[in-house]
């Protein structure tokens, strides 16, 4: 008893110590003991706790691939790239190598899939309102980051699959107008995707980007820590406060919190073990088929196909054609000419001209800076309207545009009503339409573009209306949230 | 304009296909036979036998030791005294004595190393193995080719057939057919034994069966242990995340 008492003692003494030099007790109080979450999280609350899990996880495997991991585009004396021959070596040769390459590769799969569902709780909950529009953004960029870290990732293993897809995503940049070849050259270091490439591209993944993405993490965190967590509700509980300022559906992160996401860890990790050890390449899904044949430059494969958690946007890339873009032209006029009529303000106005004149003149009109590319004659609906740009550059401004379309959310959405519970049956029409159409987009890109559903229905026109329902969900948002008929929130939150 | 139309009709397709399944589809390309695997001792080691016998001439597997084929249960003698022919210890790993330049002028291309050729093979027309299996089973004889044989699953194909004394010749027959747009082309229609090797194709089959399990088997070594692995983990997981969740309803009593 009195020797407890000692070390009781003692330990305190220490932590005084540290608490005088450094807020530990202040920083543990602030996020996780006295950090006050609303109590009425549901299953889509698991999600940011898992995507902190898997990003250990990337890490923690990581530095074990690197040790044993050789970005060499070179041939060994069998023949076989180095850097291919690597991988295979770890898989083989390294004690417990094979596990930790499959976490890794699994891993990058399981951390889009956690992200998607960790964004579509924003969606859903309103998350990304007033005052969480940091957080949103944050969260914007940790995305960004995340598609940059896989890219650049892909390449390593140094397959089929990973030297096309390179080439085919560092080719987009040439559809920039004046900079683009040579900035293309730039990203590659090489006029093809070569050795210079793999290892600039293993330096970004291995240093660049995650240093990166952990300083946004930190950053989502604090700002989240900041104003409080949002909930299935869309209420603030910082509303009502009981006598000592605590909010009175609030409960402490920790343990009530950190109990429920061990929990969700658990379920998580049966998911993440029956893929590693029954299904490690996901179907052709997480681990190509093609990527098992080393890069070769000379053998272009007939279908490159990104991974699956780049295809929504790769589809829309693709959907992209010159018969496509009238109708895009068609659409951004009618989300400006909606703005200009609903914004009584005149530069609102001029800027909504600005923008269908620019959009018209950057489509059919370009045939003085376009005069390297390829122009095209369109029309719609039998009419013409001009010449323009060869649609790939407009592709590449499409794929890179419906991405950062979702920063925008927190200024779009103009519904009373931050949760879908009290959203009106517009919003979730709406929403559905958006998920069926991103989920078809992304279908659709991992197919060969000739597709065609139950050998009958085409998915080129599919990937074209999925395109305009995707920008629609946002281009319409600011009226058709206005629309929606919405119900009352209530005070407090509700349980459950 | 027809794409308006199109989109229309996309546009009611789309709202309805929210509830199918996107598994069923057409897919083009060839069909293949479906490899009849097994991965017991005496099928692998026969299959290792072949490959050593009949591919490691050309093909190497530079990723396998030797010795990972204690794994399928011969000794380290078994393999030094039977399967090694170009190496001298049992730790090195399976690599070609033919050089690279050679066999490019020879065959056109150097033979591909083939250490996860069975996992590379893999598409939606099936696995990695399927393709492996039809395709050993469908060379015949092409005198247009400079090494007299052709494959039906992989036209113009650089390798000869290596197993031809096993299985014996084959030739195609061909049809012509309109192609949809009025032009006659020729096809293959089947292939015919015309010259018996040392095996019925029966026997034949089940070589190549076997060739091509110990190439699976090859491909990820001890994928079987990985599997039986799994079982043990998610047992581990399982308790865990029972007992989390007990620990979670504990902690959750007083919430109301």
């Amino acid at each position: 008893m009195s020797c407890c008492k000692i070390v009781t003692e003692k330990a305190q003494q220490v932590l005084g110590w540290v608490d005088e030099r450094f807020p530990l007790t202040s920083t543990y109080k602030n996020h996780l003991a006295e950090y006050y979450a609303p109590k009425n999280f549901n299953f889509w609350y698991f999600f940011g706790s898992l995507a902190l899990l898997v990003l250990v996880i990337q890490i923690v495997t990581g530095i074990f691939l690197v040790m044993h991991y050789k970005p060499d585009a070179s041939l060994n004396a069998a023949g076989v790239p180095v850097a291919f021959a690597s991988v295979e070596y770890i898989m083989r040769d390294v004690a417990g190598g094979k596990f930790i390459r499959y976490m890794h590769s699994t891993g990058a799969s399981m951390f889009f899939i956690v992200v998607y569902l960790h964004m579509f709780r924003g969606l859903l909950y309103g998350s990304y309102r007033k005052p969480r529009e940091l957080i949103w953004l944050f969260g914007m960029a940790i995305f960004l980051c995340l598609m940059a870290e896989a890219f650049f990732g892909y390449l390593l293993p140094w397959g089929q699959m990973s030297f096309w897809g390179a080439q085919v995503i560092v080719n987009l940049f040439e559809a920039i107008p004046v900079i683009g070849p040579d900035l293309s050259i730039f990203i590659r270091g090489d006029f093809v995707v070569s050795d210079a490439t793999l290892n600039r591209f293993f330096a970004f993944h291995v240093i660049a980007i995650p240093l990166v993405l952990l300083g946004l993490v930190t950053a989502h965190l604090i700002a989240l820590h900041e104003v409080g967590s949002n909930n299935p509700d869309g209420v603030e509980i910082k509303k009502y406060k009981d006598a000592n300022g605590i909010p009175l559906d609030g409960i402490p992160f920790h343990p009530y919190y950190t109990v429920k996401d061990i929990f969700g860890v658990t379920i998580f990790l049966i998911v993440f073990a029956i893929i590693i050890f029954f299904a490690p390449e996901g179907g052709g899904y997480f681990l190509e088929f093609n990527n098992f044949f080393p890069a070769d430059a000379l053998k272009t494969p007939p279908h490159i196909a990104p991974v699956w958690y780049f295809t929504p946007f790769y589809s829309m890339l693709r959907a992209t054609t010159s018969d496509f873009l009238p109708y895009l032209w068609a659409f951004v006029t009618l989300v400006a000419g909606l703005t200009a009529w609903s914004v009584r303000n005149v530069w609102v106005r001029r800027l909504c001209l600005v923008l269908v004149v620019g959009v018209y003149w950057g489509f059919f009109g370009l045939t003085v800076l376009g005069k390297t590319k390829p122009l095209f004659d369109f029309a719609i609906l039998g009419i013409h309207i001009g010449r323009g740009f060869d649609a790939k550059f407009w592709g590449v401004v499409m794929m890179g545009g419906s991405v950062l379309l979702f920063a925008l959310l927190p200024w779009l959405d103009r519904s009373p009503v931050k949760s879908i519970r009290y959203k009106g049956g517009l919003f979730k029409t709406i929403l559905t339409l958006f998920v069926v159409s991103f989920v078809l987009l992304g279908f659709l890109g991992t197919k060969a573009p000739g597709y065609a559903f139950f050998g009958l229905i085409p998915g080129g026109p599919v990937a074209a209306v999925s395109t305009i329902l995707y920008l629609a969900f946002f281009g319409l948002m600011p009226w058709y949230s206005r629309l929606d008929k919405t119900k009352p929130e209530p005070e407090r939150v509700t349980s459950k | 304009m027809s794409l308006l139309n199109k989109l229309f009709a996309a546009a009611a397709l789309v709202v309805t296909m929210a509830g199918l399944p996107m598994g069923a589809q057409a897919n083009e390309g060839p069909t293949l036979d479906k490899a009849p695997l097994r991965f017991d001792d005496a099928s692998l080691q026969q299959g290792a036998k072949l490959f050593v016998n009949y591919c490691l001439s050309c093909h190497g597997a530079s990723s396998v030791r030797y010795n990972t084929l204690t794994q399928i249960g011969l000794s380290e003698q078994q393999i030094k005294d039977n399967l090694m022919f170009a190496a001298d210890k049992t730790g090195e790993q399976m690599m070609v004595a033919l050089r690279r330049d050679d066999a490019r002028k020879w065959f056109g291309v150097a033979p591909p190393d083939l250490s996860v050729i069975a996992r590379a093979r893999a598409s939606e027309a099936g696995s990695g193995a399927d393709w492996l299996y039809t395709y050993l089973r469908q060379f015949y004889r092409d005198d247009s080719r400079p090494t007299g044989w052709n494959n039906a699953l992989f036209p113009g194909v650089g390798m000869p057939h290596v197993l031809w004394s096993l299985q014996g010749e084959q030739e195609a027959r061909f049809v012509t057919r309109d192609d949809g747009h009025g032009n006659m082309v020729k096809q293959l229609e089947g292939l015919e034994l015309v010259k018996p090797g040392s095996l019925t194709k029966d026997e034949y089959d089940e070589q190549v069966a076997d060739l091509v399990s110990f190439l699976t088997w090859m491909g990820e070594p001890g994928q079987e242990t990985r599997r039986s692995m799994g079982w043990f983990v998610l047992a581990v997981l399982s308790v865990l995340a029972v007992l989390s969740y007990l620990l979670k309803r504990a902690y959750w009593k007083d919430v109301h």
